[in-house]
């Protein structure tokens, strides 16, 4: 990545771009197709659904926002955003816990 | 006035402000869409019941190719303008904005299907058995649990505290179209116009099921059926109000939907205004396609979360 400044360095990136807009379009279908197959275990389907998106999202942010050679003043904004949205986040499984076990009017549905 | 460190890097952050500037919105914007998301891991937790298979898929599918297609035009925008390429660059950013225009186009498609489809309760079980022999021929298991939405299962209270004699051994709920697609119409605002029947299309049986083996019943000839206003409980199109999932799902696409018109506006702008941009000041217009691109690559970022958490989860 470096500094962008380069022509040559330019046209390098340009290819790493092109090469990340396949990935992304095949992680796509990669989630959908394996919404298809429908794994049984909500649990794994969760989990492997969250981690494709993880990784395309690090690719967006790592590539086309430059996040990978960033100074050091974004990543602190950003290293605070992510203790918040971390705290904010075991906060809602914590909180999960809370609900009554439900039972349906009807019985099980 | 000048503006100061439009391009210059300023010393203490090596960076020309503007870019400082975004990434701070942009980490209010985490925190924005990461409590909406809170909401709705909390809302979907504490639901009985979570509907599956209402949306499209292909066509969500679809839209989140145009939107990563466009976070990549808009990235080469910027690189052909580093590279001196001002006519390149604008055919990219022009491209960009045909993308936003296709996805909130595409969404708008999909939010009308919503409010023209519509869900309908009946008084009692017998009225509803009367329909479903009308509607499919027959009320026998099969007919029942190919009826779309038929296990969405537990009755507000207000309809129970309203109709002693419920509920029926299971809440039948039909799916459906109303005659002449309208949009948003309630049992309110239809007695408030003195109707007597609506004339009702029911959807194909195993619309949208999403094991294996139950294809969408072609056979089934979209019959249309008179109902009469008094075997009705429940009339309500998809809607925020129609269902917790429904009112999730309105507030994060719609304010996802807000922010992809909100850059494509940025961008426009910056389409029509460029050359003169380009002309007088080329490095900073180089920076202000920077600052709206990693904008749009961050709503980006939210659909790749939305996406599967709406519409495949």
């Amino acid at each position: 990545m470096g500094d962008h400044s380069s022509p040559e360095q330019l046209k390098k990136d340009i290819r790493v771009y092109l090469a990340i807009f396949v990935a992304l379009l095949v992680g796509t279908v990669l989630t959908v197709w394996l919404y298809y197959i429908h794994i049984p275990n909500v649990k794994v389907t969760i989990a492997i659904a969250l981690l494709v998106a993880s990784v395309k999202s690090f690719l967006v942010a790592g590539y086309f926002m430059h996040l990978l050679s960033e100074k050091k003043v974004i990543y602190a904004t950003l290293a605070a955003t992510a203790f918040f949205f971390v705290a904010l986040m075991g906060l809602t499984l914590w909180a999960m816990n809370d609900f009554p076990k439900l039972t349906s009017v009807f019985g099980n549905q | 006035m000048e503006i100061p460190y439009t391009v210059t890097p300023r010393k203490d952050t090596g960076l020309y402000n503007a870019k400082v500037g975004i990434w701070l919105f942009l980490a209010s914007e985490v925190m924005l869409f990461g409590a909406l998301f809170s909401s709705y891991v909390l809302l979907r937790v504490g639901a009985s019941f979570w509907p599956e298979g209402l949306l499209n898929i292909p066509i969500g599918t679809f839209n989140t190719w145009v939107l990563i297609t466009s976070s990549v035009t808009v990235v080469m925008c910027w690189a052909n303008l580093k590279l001196g390429n001002f006519n390149k660059a604008r055919v990219y950013l022009g491209l960009t904005i045909l993308c936003a225009l296709g996805f909130v186009g595409i969404k708008t498609v999909e939010y009308n299907d919503k409010f023209t489809h519509y869900t309908i309760r009946f008084t009692n079980d017998v009225t509803a058995a009367a329909f479903l022999k009308e509607a499919y021929g027959n009320d026998d298991e099969a007919t029942r649990s190919g009826v779309f939405a038929n296990t969405y299962g537990v009755p507000d209270s207000k309809v129970v505290a309203k109709n002693k004699e419920l509920p029926p051994p299971r809440f039948l709920e039909i799916t459906g179209h109303l005659e002449g697609n309208p949009h948003f119409v309630t049992l309110k605002k239809l007695k408030a116009k003195n109707a007597e029947t609506i004339t009702f299309i029911p959807d194909a049986l195993n619309q949208g099921k999403k094991e294996k083996g139950a294809a969408p019943d072609a056979a089934h000839d979209h019959k249309k059926v008179t109902v009469k206003m008094s075997e009705l409980v429940y009339l309500s199109a998809y809607t925020p109000q129609r269902n917790t999932y429904f009112a999730i799902y309105f507030t994060l696409t719609g304010l996802h939907a807000a922010h992809v018109i909100g850059g494509a506006l940025v961008m426009t702008y910056l389409f029509f205004t460029g050359r003169r941009w380009w002309q007088k000041a080329p490095e900073q217009y180089t920076n202000r396609i920077e600052v709206a691109g990693l904008f749009w690559h961050f709503v980006d970022l939210v659909w790749i979360f939305l996406f599967p958490v709406l519409y495949l989860l």
